[in-house]
């Protein structure tokens, strides 16, 4: 069992615990309207950001507590101390020590423990106004949980001698631990420093009756602390601080070998006993221990010659001579502002645009920041104060920005936030919030617990640039999901942030992203939405980086998913036992009209045009949205429109001028499916093979494990099937149209032709596939469907690619190749990587059955890999070099 | 000696599990959140847990009661959000009272069902005070830090109207938990003795503090420690953490309590950490095996679970237990009388 000492312990954001082996505890005393002039004007003056940097030079200073007084008669005391508390508590590197609520008015403190999350002091109370007020209000501040300093003050007066003291501190502890309740340990006693050497006679003992007064009350008053105002004792020093300093430490060193434990002391008018000067020792000691009738002149004469030596102030500031950058970064991690402003001009003038300020020495300050806080090494208030220099920076860089004349000194972007439904936590919410505003962006916060309608009407009305998504609870994340459903079911555009405690990169990647065209990304952090923001917004980057999000966020779910997925695979052995078992004996195969090898030389332009989709053409303009909606999309409505006149107008050229040239060749073989997985081809008396891949994921039952082969009837079934092959292409001329447009500077048209050439590619698929089934193989000859419902594949029967999810390994292409002689016949060839040669090429295969869908084969297992090697007859490296993104990590 | 600190000298006693997590099995509507009486209520409330208490009892009753069947001493009321403040997000500020009271009840109910069955093992209520959603040290603009969007007093009201309708409902303890912000408990604490003194009775308080992330801090930014200072200035029952972490990251801050508290020290942690999907997917087992190290280092007096747990969790943990004995504690001095 522990057992817990009665020591006085405080506890601002950190405990300060007082045990008899502590070193005097040393209060700051500086945030005191009676004791400091500066920091009473600056009160006055409503500068608390300059009455914050005293605290904090305090306790820089090694103040391990900071007294804080409004007592004067020309502020609101109550509010002033209130004011600058909260303002305190932001401020973690203040508010790590205990307060010390310093006021002679009882109102004043308890506005003050009302507002302090830490064991106070409150300093102070006494028996001046009888015992009924005394007990009252130690109760009370024994119940807002705050130790008390009891000066020596009675009904009769304050304590002057030895006796006066002792008797009242005996009093006075009687009364708190016996009728109020109050731990001895929580009592600290002043016993009344006063001044000496100040010429009367009856001050001579006032540092000797407060050393031996203090002796008694530690001998006598169990587990009681006394503390004092040690610079009252020099008073008579006023402005020779060479002598005060001596005065303070020497008064200190006798007083602390005494039992004085903890004194309100300004550090930096305190001399190290040890470094005092010996003449000047001999005559503080005289006069503090009233050593000599004449020690107050012999001081007095003294003092005369060291007159005006002052101290400098000791905050360390070398790191004020480290490079720009360094400095700018510690001004935002410590939320330092004193110096920002000197450095940032001095940033500004180093760079050709003072954007490039924010863009760059300060973004770089708070991704070190966004990387302390992510790694738990700042905590919440801190982030929040370096935005806070971060905007301070801001606003003196925008005036500049503003002289530039240029779009930046608008608000760089709309942010809608908002906390969704069912959900009303928003203190995250509100600092992403503010740190955004504080970077120049316009804010727009819904609040909590926001319904999907509104999110998207609001955003719809202010036309918002990103929308935000904040939520703490787990249901939460559900709705996020929602809204982004509902975002793409209202063709938004607009970028989505993701935020909030329970959020994770790995949700919004899996659930999130996929359920939304354009950039979602997780913001985990305040100070991380700055830079993502910016980078999403940021005017000549912002396509390119968000279709890296928008494929960061897809590698990363496929990652994560495959992790997730790695002990749920089958071996190949079971998932051939899963394998989809159709009914062939009632399948109605129908055999080819006609069987072979065809091919189409120039397939005419203008036959193609109406199998053109143009979605994917959109989108490969980075244009996102369904065509033909997207013509007349809010946002990107007219910039697709102009994009599709201009290739309307090019469509036109490329037929009329016959730029391009669209060939195909096919065949449809008969075929069997053989050892599972694999097809046979016969052509004439050749026999080829097409292997396919095998799903090896473990699937709910009732579901197949699929390969393509499934498609077609095995051999030993007895019955006869059949497969095609085709490879189409419209890319002959492309290439040199778009050097052309190259070499006239004219990079628009010349991804224009391209972008026109894929697109014809897959016109001839789709135009082929149709020919195919309705004539050259027959089986939907009665098929009617029109270039919506062939964009839908409605139709009956597949032309997998060899790449592509229902069959990725590329090496088919190979086998495809020899069985239709496709570079001979056509001219399309393979690449060392197996891609097709012009790039607007397709190949693939036809299955016919009706049961015949498009699918993922996803991860497969190492054994399925050796399987494969070994009926290619490949090794199995090779094998392995091939389907590689297919292969199923191992754990 | 109250029953609840006679128990407490005995063994170690084992609080229930999530109320929530239960609550969401039962994917309740908002038309089931209304029932008829709130049908016409102007604000959504699903979400609004702690109003099942009145719209559908039953299911409250049900997890409480599956809570003592797996072993637990000690249950919480469905109160979390049970002040003015929490309240305020649905519109539903009038109910406090009534909340409060009927949650009590039904607790209350159930408890002493299981009591009746088996006195050698007398059941407890414990009334659930939750942190409210407003912070009355940080400020929710940060334009400006000094702005306060609750106040002392405005907290210490509303918590006294929750504490006054849980003890009428009859609770055998207060629960203040989830302090995220010290300054909002001890407004908690200073209601508590206001009610203490008002009615000249003693009420057992538990204390439990969360730590919200890898700083090892609170919200506010207090170390344990520091946070163990600011509340012992009130007789407590229990010291202790809950939520946020799971029972192993929670381990090095139950260790600062009962290396620097005499009082007895409680924890309920979450059933792991959330994964990606903010699921919480640990194992009563693995659970139970991270608590064993509490138990081993003599840590606790009061072990439960928080998010994510079930009575799943409180079984394995009960089991647990009853093979160890509690972390020898010093009752609040009682020569300092209550303030």
């Amino acid at each position: 069992m522990s057992s817990e000492a009665r020591y006085l312990r405080l506890s601002g954001l950190e405990p300060l615990i007082v045990t008899p082996e502590s070193n005097f505890i040393n209060v700051g005393e500086r945030t005191n309207v009676a004791g400091s002039r500066r920091f009473l004007r600056l009160i006055k003056e409503e500068n608390y950001e300059e009455a914050l940097s005293v605290a904090r030079e305090q306790v820089e200073n090694g103040a391990q507590i900071i007294d804080i007084n409004m007592d004067d008669g020309l502020i609101d005391g109550k509010e002033a101390m209130v004011t600058f508390l909260n303002l305190v508590i932001a401020e973690p590197d203040i508010a790590r020590v205990p307060i010390m609520i310093d006021s002679s008015k009882w109102e004043i403190i308890e506005a003050g423990l009302q507002v302090v999350q830490g064991k106070c002091v409150v300093n102070s109370i006494s028996l001046k106004e009888g015992e009924e007020a005394f007990i009252h209000q130690a109760t009370l501040i024994r119940r807002y949980g705050a130790a008390v300093i009891v000066m020596a003050f009675d009904e009769v007066g304050q304590a002057d001698t030895y006796e006066r003291r002792i008797e009242i501190a005996k009093r006075s502890y009687q009364i708190l631990t016996e009728r109020v309740g109050f731990p001895p340990e929580d009592i600290i006693f002043d016993l009344n420093i006063f001044p000496v050497a100040t010429g009367m006679d009856e001050h001579r003992k006032n540092a000797t009756d407060f050393i031996e007064g203090t002796r008694w009350v530690r001998s006598n008053l169990p587990y009681c602390s006394v503390s004092g105002g040690v610079s009252n004792v020099s008073f008579s020093f006023r402005g020779n601080n060479a002598v005060r300093e001596a005065m303070h430490s020497v008064f200190l060193y006798h007083a602390i070998k005494s039992g004085m434990n903890m004194g309100i002391v300004n550090p930096t008018l305190l001399e190290v006993y040890d470094d005092i000067p010996k003449e000047l020792l001999t005559y503080v000691e005289d006069v503090i221990l009233n050593r000599r009738e004449d020690a107050t002149e012999r001081l007095l004469e003294y003092a005369e010659t060291v007159k005006g030596t002052e101290k400098k102030s000791t905050v360390d500031l070398s790191w004020r001579e480290e490079p720009l950058q360094d400095r700018i970064t510690r001004s935002l991690v410590k939320g330092i502002d004193a110096y920002i402003e000197t450095d940032v001009e001095e940033a500004r003038q180093s760079v050709e645009r003072p954007i490039q300020v924010i863009e760059g020495h300060l973004m770089t300050g708070m991704n070190v920041v966004g990387d302390l806080f992510g790694s738990g090494k700042m905590f919440l208030p801190q982030v929040v104060k370096s935005a806070r220099v971060m905007k301070k920076a801001v606003a003196y860089l925008l005036p500049y920005i503003e002289d530039e004349k240029d779009t930046h000194s608008q608000p760089q972007g709309k942010v809608l936030l908002a906390t969704v439904k069912g959900d009303v936590h928003d203190i995250g919410k509100n600092i992403v919030s503010v740190v955004l505003a504080c970077n120049n962006y316009k804010i727009i916060d819904l609040g909590v617990m926001v319904p999907p309608e509104k999110i998207l009407a609001t955003a719809q009305e202010e036309k918002v640039d990103v929308i935000g998504l904040s939520g703490l609870i787990t249901p939460s994340l559900d709705e996020m999901v929602f809204v982004a459903k509902e975002m793409k079911r209202n063709n938004f555009e607009v970028p989505l942030l993701i935020g909030g405690a329970t959020t994770s990169k790995a949700h919004t990647a899996v659930k999130i992203d996929p359920e939304y065209a354009h950039a979602v990304v997780h913001v985990n952090d305040a100070s991380r939405a700055v830079t993502v923001v910016g980078d999403l917004l940021q005017k000549d980057r912002k396509t390119a980086y968000q279709s890296n999000l928008k494929k960061e966020y897809e590698d990363f779910r496929d990652r994560f998913l495959n992790r997730q997925n790695e002990k749920h695979y089958v071996s190949l052995a079971q998932a051939r036992k899963n394998k989809l078992q159709l009914d062939w004996e009632a399948a109605n195969i129908q055999a080819p009209n006609v069987l072979g090898v065809q091919q189409l030389d120039d397939i005419p332009l203008e036959t193609l045009v109406p199998y053109i989709d143009w979605t994917p053409f959109f989108r490969s303009w980075d244009l996102h949205g369904k065509y033909p909606a997207i013509l007349d999309d809010t946002v990107v409505g007219p910039q697709a429109t102009e994009l599709f006149a201009d290739a309307q107008e090019m469509l036109q050229q490329i037929i009329k001028g016959h730029w391009l040239q669209a060939k195909a060749v096919f065949g449809i073989f008969p075929a069997n499916q053989v050892g599972d997985d694999d097809i046979e081809v016969q052509f004439g008396n050749e026999i080829f093979h097409f292997r396919t891949l095998r799903q090896q994921k473990e699937k709910s039952s009732g579901r197949p494990n699929i390969a393509l082969a499934d498609y077609i009837a095995p051999k030993d079934s007895g019955i006869q099937d059949y497969i095609g092959a085709f490879c189409v292409s419209a890319g002959f001329g492309t290439e040199q149209k778009a050097k052309e447009f190259e070499a006239a500077h004219d990079d628009y048209n010349a991804i224009m032709i391209k972008a026109l050439a894929d697109r014809f590619a897959e016109a001839s698929a789709e135009y082929l596939h149709k020919e195919v089934r309705k004539n050259h193989w027959g089986y939907a000859s009665e098929e009617n469907l029109d270039n919506e419902a062939l964009i839908k594949e409605s139709y009956k029967g597949i032309r997998p690619a060899p790449g592509y999810p229902a069959c990725p390994d590329h090496l088919e292409k190979e086998t495809l190749w020899e069985l239709l002689q496709v570079e001979e016949r056509i001219g399309v060839t393979l690449t060392e990587s197996l891609a097709m040669w012009p790039a607007a090429s397709v190949s693939g295969y036809y299955f016919a059955h009706p049961e015949a869908r498009y699918f993922g084969v996803g991860k497969i297992t190492q054994d399925q890999v050796v399987d494969f090697a070994k009926r290619k007859n490949i090794t199995i490296e090779k094998a392995q070099q091939w389907l590689q993104p297919t292969i199923a990590e191992t754990p | 000696m109250k029953p609840i600190e006679e128990a407490l000298q005995q063994r170690i006693l084992v609080l229930d599990g999530a109320m929530g997590t239960m609550l969401q099995r039962y994917h309740f509507t908002e038309a089931d959140f209304r029932g008829e009486r709130f049908k016409d209520h102007k604000h959504p409330v699903q979400g609004n847990n702690d109003l099942l208490s009145l719209t559908q009892p039953e299911a409250i009753a049900t997890v409480h009661a599956k809570y003592f069947e797996a072993g637990a001493d000690i249950v919480e009321t469905n109160t979390f959000s049970g002040t003015t403040i929490a309240m305020a997000d649905y519109g539903m500020e009038d109910l406090v009272y009534e909340l409060n009271y009927e949650s009590a009840k039904i607790a209350k109910e159930v408890a002493k069902k299981f009591t009746d069955k088996d006195p050698e093992k007398p059941r407890f209520v414990a009334g659930a005070m939750g942190p409210t959603n407003k912070t009355a040290s940080l400020s929710p603009d940060v334009n400006n830090p000094g702005f306060r969007a609750i106040s002392f007093n405005e907290l210490r009201l509303a918590y006294k109207q929750q504490a006054a309708a849980l003890l009428d409902g009859g609770v055998d303890m207060l629960l203040v938990e989830t302090v995220f912000d010290t300054l909002n408990a001890k407004a908690a604490l200073f209601a508590i003795e206001e009610l203490k003194e008002e009615r000249n009775i003693s009420v057992p308080t538990m204390l439990s503090g969360t730590i919200t992330d890898a700083s090892g801090r609170t919200l506010s930014g207090q170390t344990a420690e520091a946070f163990l200072i600011s509340v012992s200035h009130i007789p407590l029952l229990s010291i202790g953490f809950n939520c946020a972490l799971g029972a192993k990251q929670l381990t090095p801050h139950l260790e600062v309590l009962a290396r620097n508290s005499s009082l007895a020290v409680s924890a309920y942690p979450n059933a792991g950490l959330p994964n990606a999907f903010g699921e919480y997917d640990e194992t009563p087992e693995e659970m139970a095996q991270q608590i064993k190290t509490y138990l081993e280092k003599q840590l606790i007096n009061i072990v439960g679970g928080c998010c994510g747990t079930t009575p799943e969790h409180i079984k394995a943990i009960a089991a647990l237990v009853k093979n160890y004995a509690p972390r020898p504690f010093l009752w609040p001095d009682k020569t300092l009388k209550s303030v």
